[in-house]
């Protein structure tokens, strides 16, 4: 090499790159423009469209039309409810049939725990179970549950029906992709907006509405789960002689079972989530305790609730991931029926026992309120201590933040003129991956701003960005430090585990505790819910680094600190982006929540639309929180799969 | 060979790109591989032709991306070829419609898989009756059957295992079990035991030739592995880049390779085991007096007598006529060519 060629590549290595120049010198010219033109600064009132007043006429008048057959619809959900109920809390008045008796339910629970995953399952389930009892939450948690139980394998059944569809036919599985990443990054809210109109309020459109939220995920496995059955097992059925259908029943779906069932996990706490949240539209168990809680401030009670709630969900989560790893056994042959299938016989002897000795002893059919117990006054009395002890430190530190670093932010994305905003992600979905993807946030962001809801998006961008950079400058040390040592890396899971499986709405109640409400509440909220994949991807990166190119860094003499910068960091990029982009997600569908306990942003749009039946106000501001979520998976995908490329791993 | 073929290729194709039947009609069913890279099509299988007879082992041979794996794949329909006939006894199984095609499956074909494709699902006993289960027999008649199966390929006492507890030979050997459930005439094996360790490989080729011999089968063979094909093979054929470039018996193929490529293959090969003295004697005439061998004998085993001697030795017919004669200089040059050049 020459020695003016050595001089010269560094320096261009160095120089930034004209892609960069060229995009701050259009963004400048835009801010200028700003200035100089009106409406290239904010969009005029004007101008914009009604689309909203649009959707929400559409959905009237359809929910008129349409009303013999959503009322088919809701009668026929109606029927397995019903009797799931009757059996759950209820039982059937006008026979005088009681319910099952609650410690049938109990043991039933750890029953099944033991069948699924032998003893510290079965542990789990019956004290969970009992929780319920013991804390006077029964009816309640049945409700929720029996929702649970209607929802799951509809959902479930729907979903593969779907799933499979897609497997036959390429359109579509083009044309499902598009609708399930919309109905993904969609909140859990704004599916209440139009099943409230179609449907009216309580248990029933609770369960349409979570139909729409579990069935994506189902679908998802089982295309991915039917294409990633190796070719050697299809072939095989094919040259057994397999019609389609008995490849389908006899070899795909078999064979798919684990990510099936992990589909089936994903439904189970979609839907759970969903039948909480779906209290805000009169579905009446756990969750709108919890709400009644939460809006009176209720924090003791708010936390007997939460913790049951989590308990459920915890116990869902296990017996299904349980199942997922189970193994089919060896049945040694003769086996006797009764042998064979033990957990059946005992759980019919549980149940006539139960049943007889409910008829003697009352207070094994319905749990005695005397026997319930209730650790809420104490907490509330902690809560109070909290409010007048360390709330006047706490509060001088909300107040600073909020004030010299939350509201100037807040201040400058409102300041910002539309075509910037709309600006940088064009031009970096231009450099990313060309015009297609430029256009796609000019589309995406243009409609939002011409339906008129700029304030409110660039609100809703304001909070995510805000608590995105919180969560990479948390979660990303933890990710490293769990993939330094594998004690952290422990802990550090189990801890992302137990918060993965809570649903978003009971991160309000430390908050509300600590913080009361402010934006800042809103941003910590975001944060405890969002940080997990950020953390968990990194972690999850690191680890997959080759072992040899660790080792050769190490042979080259790297320190620890060099071989991460260099090296491992790196490497490991594309699958931190990936977990960022999860983040980003996370703490969009969090907006949603966090305007149950106030906020300006889309997802009190959504909140304010529910009971005014304002479809069209409701839906728009979800579909703008899912806009933003496709935007940043889209040009963050791009990016992660360009550095993949670049690093040879695509 | 003069019985018919059980199976005729004749002039497979099998092409990869947007329009493949197009493609080949615009080049005159004749595309040169420029045309291949010109149109960015990919000709994994090309103009293809081949008998198999009854009761033979034909091994397709060739390294990966030589189209040997397609090559099958058309031929058992797994993949529909782009152009050509495939005839089996007779009957065009191109023209077969999917109900046929499923019964042909159900009765005259079974396959063996390089990664086994065993259902995770079933136990092994479950898994070889798979066949018969779709085919629709009742659950005694396919269960005795399976046992037989398994029991054939000696993995009795097993019936009751998943093949997450198997070993990678003992996966194959339920997979062999299983492609033999429905008693086929025609047995595929794609890189059977390409997956298995060299050890098991080596056991697995003598359990595969201890069957054959029992059940006499009409095989094809996939490998890319030519040891394997010149230990098992009755006939190879060699694939590269789609087309085939030889098909002989292992012995015309060491003897006479087609082209450099062919001769690289053989290069290693063990020359000793494959020919025979007659196909390297030479044909002058040498009286016979007590001391010959046999035209049909492998020149391994008639090396120690050959070498021994001064002098050409006569080689006889099975007939005890003399044919030809060998020497010292002739049987080390058949032995080691390279170096008599």
């Amino acid at each position: 090499m020459t020695s003016s060629a050595a001089v010269v590549r560094p320096a261009a290595a160095r120089a930034p790159p004209l892609d960069l120049i060229a995009m701050v010198a259009v963004l400048a010219a835009l801010l200028v423009l700003a200035q100089l033109v009106p409406v290239f600064d904010k969009w005029p009132e004007a101008l914009v469209i009604p689309v909203r007043g649009w959707v929400t006429d559409f959905f009237a008048w359809f929910a008129q039309t349409a009303k013999p057959v959503t009322r088919a619809i809701a009668w026929l959900l109606a029927q397995p409810l019903a009797l799931v109920e009757a059996l759950l809390y209820r039982g059937i008045p006008a026979w005088k049939w009681p319910p099952l008796p609650w410690p049938a339910i109990v043991l039933g629970a750890a029953l099944l725990g033991h069948w699924i995953g032998g003893r510290p399952l079965a542990l789990l389930c019956g004290l969970a179970s009992f929780y319920l009892a013991l804390f006077g939450l029964w009816p309640d948690a049945m409700q929720t549950l029996a929702i649970v139980l209607v929802t799951v394998p509809l959902a479930a059944i729907s979903g593969l029906l779907l799933g499979i569809w897609a497997t036959r036919s390429r359109r579509a599985e083009r044309v499902l992709n598009v609708i399930f990443d919309v109905m993904q990054a969609t909140p859990h809210m704004a599916y209440l907006g139009p099943v409230v109109i179609l449907f009216g309020f309580g248990q029933v459109p609770a369960m349409l509405a979570t139909l729409g939220f579990a069935l994506p995920p189902m679908a998802r496995c089982t295309i991915l789960g039917i294409r990633t059955v190796p070719r050697d097992v299809i072939e095989a059925g094919h040259m057994a002689g397999c019609t389609p259908l008995q490849l389908l029943w006899k070899v795909e779906l078999p064979a798919a079972e684990r990510t099936l069932l992990l589909g089936l996990n994903q439904v189970v706490m979609q839907t759970l989530a969903m039948a909480v949240i779906a209290s805000l539209v009169g579905a009446s168990g756990l969750g709108q305790k919890l709400l009644f809680s939460l809006q009176q401030l209720q924090i003791g009670k708010a936390v007997e609730q939460g913790v049951a709630i989590t308990l459920i969900a915890i116990v869902l989560d296990r017996m299904t991931q349980a199942f997922m790893r189970r193994n089919p056994q060896r049945i040694a042959p003769g086996t006797p029926w009764v042998r064979r299938h033990r957990y059946l016989v005992a759980f019919g002897v549980l149940v006539v026992v139960t049943i007889a000795a409910a008829r003697m002893f009352p207070a094994l059919a319905i749990y005695p309120k005397e026997l319930t117990l209730s650790y809420g006054g104490p907490i509330n009395d902690a809560v109070r201590w909290i409010s007048r002890n360390l709330f006047p430190y706490v509060k001088p530190i909300r107040d600073s933040i909020t004030i010299w670093l939350l509201l100037p932010l807040r201040d400058f994305y409102l300041f910002l003129p539309w075509p910037v905003v709309i600006g940088i992600p064009a031009m970096i979905g231009w450099h990313f991956g060309g015009w297609r993807l430029a256009l796609l946030p000019v589309g995406l962001l243009g409609f939002l701003m011409l339906a008129g809801f700029w304030t409110p998006l660039m609100l809703t961008l304001y909070l995510v960005t805000s608590t995105t950079v919180l969560c990479v400058i948390i979660g990303i040390p933890l990710g490293i430090w769990a993939a330094r040592r594998p004690l952290a890396a422990r802990i550090i899971n189990t801890v992302c585990d137990t918060l993965q499986t809570f649903p978003s709405f009971i991160y309000l109640i430390p908050v509300i505790m600590l913080f009361q409400t402010s934006d800042l509440s809103n941003v910590i909220a975001m944060l405890a819910y969002a940080t997990v994949p950020a953390i968990r991807f990194t972690y999850l990166g690191l680890l997959r680094v080759p072992q040899a190119t660790v080792e050769a860094a190490t042979a080259a003499g790297a320190t620890a600190a060099q071989r991460l910068r260099k090296v491992e960091l790196p490497i490991a990029f594309p699958e931190i982006l990936l977990g960022i982009n999860q983040t980003i997600m996370m703490a969009l569908a969090m907006v949603a929540i966090t305007a149950l306990i106030g906020s300006r942003d889309l997802g009190q749009e959504i909140y304010k639309a529910l009971p005014g039946a304002d479809t069209g106000r409701g839906l728009l501001a979800g579909l703008g929180i899912a806009f933003i979520g496709i935007i940043a998976d889209r040009l963050i995908g791009a990016w992660a799969q360009k550095r993949k490329k670049e690093l040879g791993m695509g | 060979m003069t019985a018919p073929a059980k199976i005729s290729c004749r002039h497979l194709w099998k092409i990869f790109g947007p329009d493949p039947q197009g493609f080949l009609k615009r080049h005159g069913e004749a595309p040169k591989d420029e045309d291949f890279a010109r149109e960015n099509y990919i000709g994994a299988v090309r103009d293809v032709s081949f008998d198999v007879y009854p009761g033979e082992i034909l091994i397709i041979m060739g390294l990966s991306g030589s189209g040997k794996s397609t090559l099958i794949r058309a031929i058992t329909r797994l993949n529909d070829p782009t152009q050509g006939q495939i005839l089996l006894d007779g009957n065009d199984l191109l023209k077969a419609t999917p109900a046929e095609l499923i019964d042909l499956r159900r009765h005259k074909m079974g396959m063996v898989f390089q990664h086994f494709g065993l259902l995770p699902h079933r136990s092994v006993l479950s898994n070889v009756a798979f066949p018969l289960e779709v085919r629709g027999a009742a659950r005694e008649e396919r269960e005795t059957r399976a046992r037989e199966m398994i029991k054939l390929v000696g993995l009795e006492g097993r019936e009751d295992y998943f093949p997450r507890e198997l070993s990678g030979g003992q996966q194959q050997r339920v997979g062999i079990a299983r492609s033999l459930a429905v008693e086929p005439d025609i047995w595929f094996l794609d890189e059977p035991f390409s997956a298995l360790d060299p050890l098991i490989r080596r056991e697995m080729q003598d359990e595969f030739l201890r069957l054959q011999k029992l059940l006499r089968k009409t095989i094809v063979f996939i490998t890319h592995d030519f040891d394997e094909a010149i230990r098992l093979g009755d006939r190879i054929g060699i694939m590269k880049d789609g087309r085939l470039v030889q098909l002989a018996t292992p012995e015309d193929m060491v003897s006479a390779p087609a082209d450099d490529y062919v001769r690289e293959f053989t290069r290693n090969a063990p020359r000793d085991r494959i020919l025979t003295v007659g196909a390297v004697a030479s044909r002058e005439h040498v009286p016979v007096n007590g001391v010959n061998v046999l035209a049909s004998a492998k020149i391994g085993d008639a090396a120690a007598l050959v070498l021994s001697s001064d002098k050409a030795i006569a080689v006889i017919d099975a007939d005890g006529k003399p044919v030809g004669a060998i020497d010292r200089k002739r049987m080390i040059a058949a032995l080691y060519p390279d170096g008599a050049r």
